[in-house]
């Protein structure tokens, strides 16, 4: 019991490491990206360009169609064989974008319709453009309807970064599993990687929470 | 229609369907530099959609909106942003529902179209919107959110709203329908204000009593057509339409 309470112990600093260094960062900035990309598809959707919708419409349906181990696995070990070789980090980067981008481009286009018609056009009546009244009026707006469905995909996309270590990236649940390795502890490690993601998911609940109630005067009544 | 000077705003021929809808078949009025014209009639009339059409907010299958000293917007071409753009230049709306921006304060809200899109001096607009959120009773209000405000209170940073665009005509659309009853006359004692300050508007209302005491102008419109149109006091008092008559009775008695 001891030398598995010293295991734990000794395991708590190259887990956190892991998650502070990797799964973090990789979550971080995939959801950076992937927002991006999202508002991008978002507005293509809403276009009344048939063209644009379409591409978006098929660009959901492919990313929301296909599980992410598979898109993960497509960028990293299919892409060579089109002559295209990109390292572990970028391939997940990449693969966690693209996925964050279809699918939180539904939620920022349902939380862009949310917005009362009638804010729309108090702006073109004070001579706004489309562009203008979008990202002065209805964004604000909008982004206090998605905060709580895109915590949630940000919350999920931390925990799906595990997924990562199936492409050699050195995040949390790999180091968990190198030591696993030489220990063969594998019910010690898998909770203690566990209880981390635990912890930083209930972090971001909070975070979340405090968000939502500054933003809360955003709201059309 | 005859254009002599004093013609701010002339509309002529204006239809608009909607679908196989029919609302508008042919709408002709004028308003006068300084006159208060009350468009009345049942729902349906297409009174709210003749009024969205002289701000560009619905665009017209036909006919001409034109305001004195501006070009002539004509509804059959196709450049139709650029019309909507020239009519919002002259006019500026009042909504029933207000639809003030949730996201800014009373100030943010009156000030973002001069100083964002006319590009009017910043200080300048801001003490402007002081003085006429005074005006209006909602000085102490200026950095409040609108919805903390009451129903009339919105309205009349509305009101403000609009007054801030410097239009030379006013549209207001139904601006006391969404309010509750005792509210209504605070919104309509600054609307008056304005009227008599000499202020050209174009009125959709509901409230006959304050159409005949306000406006020097009505036209009420059945069907998306105009049946009869006249000075105020006429028109409500002694209609000559039967239609007009009937509609008179019923908004006088309602039962």
């Amino acid at each position: 019991m001891d030398s598995n309470w010293q295991l734990f112990i000794d395991s708590l600093w190259p887990l956190a490491k892991g998650a502070i260094t990797a799964t973090i960062p990789l979550a971080l900035i995939s959801f950076a990206l992937g927002l991006v990309i999202a508002l991008v598809i978002a507005l293509m959707r809403i276009s009344k360009n048939p063209v644009l919708s379409g591409i978006a419409r098929v660009y959901i349906s492919i990313i929301r169609g296909t599980p992410l181990l598979v898109q993960l696995f497509v960028i990293f070990y299919g892409m060579p064989s089109l002559g295209i070789t990109i390292d572990p980090w970028p391939s997940a980067i990449i693969a966690f974008s693209l996925n964050i981008g279809g699918y939180a481009a539904e939620i920022i286009r349902a939380a862009i319709l949310s917005v009362p018609a009638g804010q729309w056009e108090a702006g073109y009546t004070l001579g706004m453009s489309r562009t203008r009244s979008l990202y002065r009026l209805i964004l604000p707006q909008a982004t206090r309807v998605a905060i709580p469905p895109l915590s949630n995909s940000f919350i999920s996309l931390v925990k799906d970064t595990s997924l990562a270590s199936t492409i050699l990236v050195t995040e949390m649940f790999r180091k968990a599993q190198e030591i696993t390795a030489s220990t063969y502890e594998f019910m010690l490690l898998y909770c203690e990687a566990a209880a981390i993601y635990w912890v930083i998911c209930l972090l971001l609940s909070a975070l979340q929470n405090s968000v939502e109630g500054r933003l809360e005067k955003y709201v059309a009544k | 229609m005859s254009q002599n000077s004093s013609t701010l705003l002339s509309v002529t021929g204006l239809h608009k369907a909607f679908g196989e809808n029919q609302v508008l078949k042919g709408i002709d009025f004028s308003v006068r530099s300084g006159e208060v014209v009350a468009l009345i009639g049942p729902s349906g009339s297409g009174k709210t959609t003749a009024l969205r059409c002289l701000n560009g907010l619905e665009i017209a299958d036909a006919g001409t909106v034109a305001f004195r000293g501006g070009p002539q917007v004509s509804f059959d071409a196709k450049t139709k942003a650029k019309q909507a753009q020239i009519l919002r230049e002259r006019s500026a709306m009042v909504f029933q529902g207000h639809h003030l921006f949730p996201h800014l304060t009373v100030l943010q809200n009156v000030t973002i179209g001069p100083i964002e899109v006319q590009k009017r001096p910043r200080s300048q607009v801001l003490e402007e919107a002081r003085k006429l959120l005074d005006r209006v009773g909602l000085g102490a209000k200026a950095d409040a959110y609108p919805n903390s405000l009451s129903g009339g209170q919105q309205q009349r940073v509305g009101i403000v709203r609009a007054l801030m665009q410097q239009p030379d005509l006013l549209l207001f659309d139904e601006p006391t329908s969404a309010l509750d009853p005792e509210l209504v006359g605070e919104v309509l004692s600054v609307i008056k204000e304005l009227a008599q300050e000499g202020w050209s508007m174009v009125l959709v209302t509901h409230e006959l009593a304050f159409a005949r005491d306000v406006a020097d102008t009505v036209v009420f419109m059945d069907g998306g057509v105009v049946v009869e149109s006249g000075a105020a006091d006429q028109v409500l008092s002694t209609p000559a339409n039967p239609r007009t008559q009937a509609f008179v009775q019923r908004l006088l008695h309602p039962f």
